[in-house]
């Protein structure tokens, strides 16, 4: 058992997968030397050589590009975009060969990459810096995409994903990178990578969440809590595949849920989320899936973040209003 | 007019030095830096190739036209330039095509088949890229020369450039076109490759036109020039000349596999076809351009040669005619013949390892199916 940040949780997770498997590769602006802008890569080049952490050129499109390549060969890249923001030019090369060679080919050629991508505001950064590009990947058949909370999942989801035949996308909470630390159980069996998990058992409602939202969610119980109201927290984990046995199981006994991302709620997971659950549990619900997230407008200069991201209140007034029903 | 501070412009080359060594008259010319000998049995075999893939691609046009293909990418003209490339490969070298590398598949001994079925709509390419070592189509334009130049960095990580040793020694071809040149992935390739030394060879069939738009809306400098700026060395080959692209093509294979790095050849061809069926090339070209490349034909230019020097006789060409006959003949049976893919498998065919959700899917597509079995039963 070791109290780690989030971001040395991934580090040492990278590596673990790295001393595996010699045909993982780390590849990114700034992963090697500099140990990335975030040092999740941090040491990593120095144990393991430029051949297997490389930094690269300065081009997204050509960093996945390579990598495709890199996976025909029967390597394993392990992809750094710097931030959500930079993830586009490389989205050609995502949606149209990452996600659909292993289709195109008849399941001949498979592409077993990960793309991790730290993603979500509340750094005060500049534009192109804050962004949840998450359903963007939903919707292309042939991603996976999931997402960690905290230490003891980044350590283990990481090399799950890694370990998986099938491209993921990766998204880390940069903003919880270190912040929190954890116990992260290094010998302790992972969790299956494609299940969501019950974080918070409660009766009265349920919050769904995924990435920087769970610890919201969190928050917001405990409040809750106090006020005399139970809310079930569940951290969602997988996005694609979507795991939603735990919610509809906790919606049969709560009947109202809150579904919380910080990305844009027009079309986002929230709205997938409430049509399933409307098609499951339509008899057990006592409200409508409420959507509570970031507002339908490009995301904010820094200062006034805050109020775009959803925060306890955002989420406890959406409890709220499930109750008016 | 030079420019006093900044220096002259790149200059406009009308008619850069191109490699030849088999002039558009059928003479065989020398060139001091490929002085390459070929037997009557490499010369006849590139003859044969160059014929029968010319058929290939006639057979499939008119299949097309017979609607049983959807659609089909001609390349009519750049016969030379792929059989050159194509032959010019090491058994373990690895090639990423365009769409329309169908004598490059030949030489790889894709079934021509193969190739119907995916303009067929049949399925997306459905040969072993493993197998064959030659990836399957890209229809994104310029996108496989980026998984060329990372596949090219895997070679390198296996530790097989440089080796000495030639049954090892791996080069990676990355095929595009003069349209893909201006594409950002292109040249995020070359900067890759320069950047990592990949063992990659760019190919660029520069056939004039990109659809409609002619090669100076895509360059004001010749194509094989681009490479200098990127750091490696470029070269323009008559893509019309099979002898030259063959000899240029296994030299810049060589340098790579021995580590010395990318290299950018230039096959300067002309695309006599459309771009493909859907297009209709006389609304953008004329056809005085079309008469005049015909004079530069790659087949003309090698069957005049090999009978002109008694390398090939009435027997020979009269074997080559045949065997095209016959290869039409099972394309057209065999793409008759190809059957429909199963809705069914679908699902099967979006991961390695399918989700539940997709399960669940496919078996909610498999009971509406099979309820219309049920009633027409």
């Amino acid at each position: 058992m070791t109290t780690m940040t989030l971001a040395k949780a991934l580090n040492a997770g990278l590596r673990k997968a790295m001393e595996a498997d010699d045909k993982v590769v780390i590849m990114g602006e700034d992963v090697g030397t500099l140990g990335g802008v975030f040092r999740i890569t941090d040491g990593l080049q120095k144990d393991f050589g430029d051949a297997r952490v490389i930094d690269t050129p300065l081009a997204e499109s050509g960093i996945v590009g390579t990598a495709v390549g890199l996976a025909m060969r029967g390597y394993r890249p392990v992809v750094e975009i710097q931030f959500d923001g930079f993830v586009y030019p490389a989205y050609d090369q995502i949606v149209c060969q990452v996600a659909k060679l292993h289709f195109r080919s008849l399941g001949r050629v498979r592409i077993p990459m990960v793309i991790r991508i730290p993603f979500g505001g509340g750094i005060g950064a500049v534009e192109h810096h804050s962004e949840s590009p998450e359903a963007q990947f939903v919707h292309t058949p042939g991603l996976k995409v999931v997402a960690c909370s905290n230490p003891a999942d980044g350590y283990a989801m990481i090399q799950q994903a890694i370990h998986a035949d099938d491209p993921v996308v990766f998204l880390e909470p940069k903003r919880l990178y270190h912040s929190a630390k954890a116990d992260v159980d290094e010998s302790a069996p992972a969790a299956p990578l494609w299940q969501s998990r019950v974080v918070r058992p409660g009766s009265d409602a349920t919050l769904v969440a995924y990435g920087p939202t769970v610890s919201t969610c969190l928050d917001a119980a405990t409040v809750a809590a106090e006020e005399g109201r139970s809310l079930e927290v569940i951290d969602l984990r997988t996005l694609s595949p979507l795991d939603l046995v735990p919610v509809h199981e906790s919606v049969r006994r709560t009947g109202r849920l809150v579904v919380v991302h910080e990305a844009h709620v027009t079309l986002g997971l929230g709205a997938e989320i409430a049509a399933r659950v409307t098609e499951e549990c339509f008899h057990s619900l006592e409200a409508p899936v409420l959507r509570v997230g970031g507002f339908d407008t490009p995301y904010p200069p820094a200062r006034i973040e805050e109020a775009f991201l959803p925060d306890l209140d955002r989420v406890l007034d959406a409890v709220d209003r499930t109750f008016g029903f | 007019m030079t420019d006093p501070v900044f220096g002259p412009a790149p200059e406009r080359v009308p008619d850069p030095e191109l490699v030849q060594l088999l002039t558009p008259e059928g003479e065989r010319v020398h060139h001091p830096g490929f002085d390459v000998d070929f037997t009557a049995d490499e010369l006849c075999g590139f003859y044969r190739d160059m014929v029968l893939v010319r058929r290939l691609d006639i057979e499939a046009t008119a299949l097309q036209r017979h609607g049983e293909l959807g659609l089909w990418a001609q390349l009519l003209g750049q016969e030379a330039a792929q059989i050159g490339a194509g032959r010019a490969l090491a058994p373990q070298d690895f090639v990423f095509p365009t769409y329309r590398e169908h004598g490059v598949a030949w030489c790889r001994g894709v079934d021509p088949v193969r190739l119907l079925a995916l303009f067929r709509g049949v399925d997306q390419g459905s040969w072993d890229p493993a197998e064959h070592n030659f990836g399957l189509y890209t229809i994104v334009i310029g996108a496989q020369t980026l998984h060329a130049t990372g596949y090219a960095m895997g070679v390198q990580r296996d530790g097989l450039v440089g080796t000495g040793e030639p049954e090892r020694d791996t080069a990676v071809v990355a095929h595009f076109g003069d349209g893909a040149s201006s594409q950002g992935d292109v040249n995020e390739a070359f900067v890759f490759a320069a950047s990592f030394n990949a063992p990659v060879v760019f190919f660029c069939q520069n056939n004039q036109w990109a659809i409609s738009e002619p090669f100076e809306r895509q360059s004001r400098i010749p194509l094989y020039r681009r490479a200098h700026g990127f750091g490696f060395p470029g070269i323009r080959v008559d893509g019309n000349d099979v002898l030259a692209t063959y000899a240029v093509t296994k030299a810049a294979l060589q340098r790579a596999r021995e580590g010395q790095g990318p290299i950018l050849i230039e096959a300067y061809t002309y695309r006599m076809g459309a771009h493909t069926t859907t297009d209709d090339p006389t609304r953008y070209r004329l056809s005085d351009d079309v008469e005049h490349w015909k004079l530069k034909d790659p087949i003309a230019r090698l069957e005049v040669y090999l009978r002109r020097n008694g390398l090939a006789d009435d027997a020979f060409l009269a074997d080559v005619a045949a065997q095209a006959d016959a290869l039409g003949e099972r394309m057209r049976r065999e793409c008759h013949a190809l059957p429909d893919p199963s809705p069914h498998d679908l699902w099967d065919l979006v991961h390695a390892e399918k989700t539940a959700e997709l399960a669940a899917q496919q078996a909610e597509y498999d009971a509406h199916a099979a309820s219309f079995e049920e009633v027409s039963s």
